[in-house]
């Protein structure tokens, strides 16, 4: 959240000075006497009716995972049956442990794979750019517009021609790749706000690169490489699309577990909740844990 | 998260004009390793799809594997299973992206006021886009949609058992509505989405035209209609065109809630391209529609980024 830093309005925006402003706090409360008012409890009725509705189905999921499966699949439905944990223990039986393992070693070991090559670049890209820094910004955000589907195929047989495939290293590459553009747009957005005239003032004190690095830059720089890092997660462990078709039985993820779960099971409502509610925890957490940086990265970087 | 790409203005870093060679290469030093990496797993597979979609290939028939022209291309464009799943396409797309910016906008409108547990609704809304997606379709085909255990054919049962009525009607509805059950899941999941966006793109909103507009006497809807969604409407721009080229994608959904069916109603291209890859072996054919989801992609993202480089722009200019 833009908290702390300075504002520009966006009429502004485009003239050579700036209008320092206050801080987005101050504004918001601002914002809110002007709106506070607007519409009444009717308003704040149908906010939290809508907000429920939305939120019924992941509730509902929650609640039938603790559900024994006779209680699961009742019509009408029994919510106040009474709660178990047996559906959890029987996944842990039936083996998700190995493919949550996989889900985990793909989404971190390509996120720091991310971090390794978005980080340097973004600063190629903000503190000290090369020139044409913005055809550069460009073409990585235009390889995020190709849809997977349609380089699903040569990947499939490049994979298997160099024996990576069911292979995890197969995904975590392409995790990476995925990833890097998004992370590259955020990250030279949190880099750019490193200030200028401390950067300057580093270098005429002889600050080395190292010190400069950690001295300035890393400060502004961590908690956008924390946000980074929760969105390449998130988007790597829900990735289905390659895990399903470039992966069998030692390198499988977790939705890749979910869908093969499904055919091999009888009465299952009650371990398909747990089995979902289990593999979207992470995410979720993540998701909450970010949520303030959310936008910034799902619109990459657009929308602070 | 209440601002559109700015940050302080002191960022508007000059580019040295005259920098020697050595400078220039260490400059580009550190962005090399991304660049390579992106060029090598992004644009090869590409140039492949394109040479592939030019030959006949299909691994049934092992050692027959002749160049094929534009033939693949024709067939894409008259195969009628293709046809449909671009129609699909379309409709899935369309229909997702604008109900979910619609409910998407009234969220972020709700949710710009103060009221008791804002922040939690705030938090409650996101879940939706954060279940695992396979796990959302799963979740709404098995606990949500089936006809005799589902949640919503077991709440008309209980409202119909109610009014004393031994029991309500069944609605099977993947199978009567297999397109809607598709759309509804994914206007579900991608809502929240919109709404993120949206609801950055209100608090960006200047509290002071708002209050002005007020003491004007303008009505509520006046300054929502003439302020708000003029003001909105980078945001609009941008959330209809991240969410087209993300749901023109959609595979998760299609594969677990109707594996396209019934017959090819729900089939999209991602769809249709894996069925044909995985399933009939025509490589080929596979490649060329690959390509024209890609071309159309370019279309869209063509738009897209022009949107993103207008509100890009202004932060590089300053």
């Amino acid at each position: 959240m833009s908290r702390e830093r300075t504002l520009t309005p966006v009429s502004a925006v485009g003239t050579a000075v700036p209008v320092r402003r206050a801080p987005a706090r101050r504004l918001r409360r601002a914002r809110d006497r002007a709106y506070g008012q607007r519409g009444g409890p009717l308003w704040t009725l149908l906010a939290w009716v809508l907000t429920l509705l939305f939120f019924a189905p992941v509730a509902w999921m929650a609640l039938t995972s603790f559900h024994r499966e006779a209680d699961a699949a009742t019509n009408p439905p029994t919510p106040l049956a009474p709660l178990t944990a047996d559906n959890y223990r029987a996944l842990f039986e039936r083996g998700i442990a190995p493919y949550l393992i996989n889900s985990g070693m793909a989404s971190v070991v390509s996120t720091a794979l991310v971090l390794v090559l978005a980080v340097p670049a973004a600063y190629a890209l903000s503190i000290k750019p090369v020139r044409k820094w913005t055809d550069v910004m460009f073409f990585f955000l235009s390889t995020k517009f190709l849809p997977a589907v349609g380089a699903l195929l040569p990947i499939y047989l490049i994979v298997k021609q160099v024996g990576l495939l069911d292979n995890i290293w197969a995904l975590v590459v392409l995790y990476t790749a995925m990833n890097l553009p998004l992370a590259l747009w955020m990250m030279r957005s949190f880099l750019a706000e490193v200030p200028r005239e401390i950067l300057e003032a580093a270098e005429v004190d002889g600050a080395g690169l190292i010190r400069t690095l950690r001295a300035v830059v890393a400060p502004v720089a961590m908690p956008g490489i924390a946000a980074t890092s929760l969105i390449c997660i998130i988007f790597s462990w829900n990735e289905f699309l390659f895990a399903v078709n470039l992966t069998a039985v030692r390198a499988a993820t977790a939705p890749v577990f979910l869908v093969g779960f499904i055919t091999s099971e009888g009465l299952f409502l009650g371990k398909l909740c747990a089995a979902a509610t289990l593999v979207s925890l992470p995410v979720l957490i993540a998701g909450f844990a970010a949520q303030d940086k959310l936008v910034q990265g799902l619109s990459l970087g657009a929308v602070k | 998260m209440a601002t559109m790409t700015q940050s302080p203005p002191a960022v508007a870093v000059p580019v040295p004009s005259r920098l020697g060679a050595r400078a220039r290469w260490i400059r580009r030093a550190p962005l090399l390793p991304a660049l390579v990496f992106t060029i090598i797993v992004t644009q090869v597979p590409f140039v492949a799809t394109l040479v592939i979609s030019s030959l006949d290939w299909n691994i049934l028939r092992p050692g027959d594997r002749g160049f094929a022209g534009l033939r693949n291309y024709g067939f894409v464009f008259t195969d009628n299973r293709l046809r449909s799943a671009v129609a699909n396409t379309v409709v899935l797309t369309v229909s997702v992206v604008l109900v979910s910016l619609l409910l998407g906008l009234l969220l972020a409108v709700l949710l710009d006021r103060r009221f008791p547990g804002r922040g939690l609704a705030r938090t409650l809304l996101i879940a939706p886009f954060l279940v695992m997606p396979v796990a959302a379709a799963l979740l709404w085909k098995h606990s949500l949609y089936n006809p005799t255990y589902g949640l919503f054919d077991g709440i008309i049962n209980a409202i119909w058992r109610l009014f004393g009525a031994p029991q309500g009607p069944t609605v099977d509805w993947i199978s009567d509505h297999p397109m809607g059950a598709v759309v509804t899941a994914l206007v579900w999941q991608w809502t929240p989405f919109m709404m993120l966006i949206l609801l950055a793109g209100l608090q960006a909103q200047s509290p002071d035209t708002i209050e002005a507009a007020k003491m004007d006497g303008a009505s509520g809807w006046t300054t929502f209609r003439y302020l708000t969604i003029p003001h909105l409407r980078q945001y609009l721009e941008l959330s209809v065109l991240l969410g087209t080229i993300y749901v023109l994608q959609t595979f998760d959904a299609v594969f677990t809630i109707t594996q396209g069916g019934p017959g090819t109603a729900t089939t999209n291209l991602p769809y249709e391209i894996y069925l044909t890859m995985f399933r009939k072996y025509e490589y080929g054919q596979a490649a060329a529609a690959g390509v024209v989801v890609v071309i159309g992609s370019i279309v869209v993202a063509t738009f897209a980024l022009r949107v993103v480089s207008s509100l890009f722009s202004k932060e590089a200019n300053r």
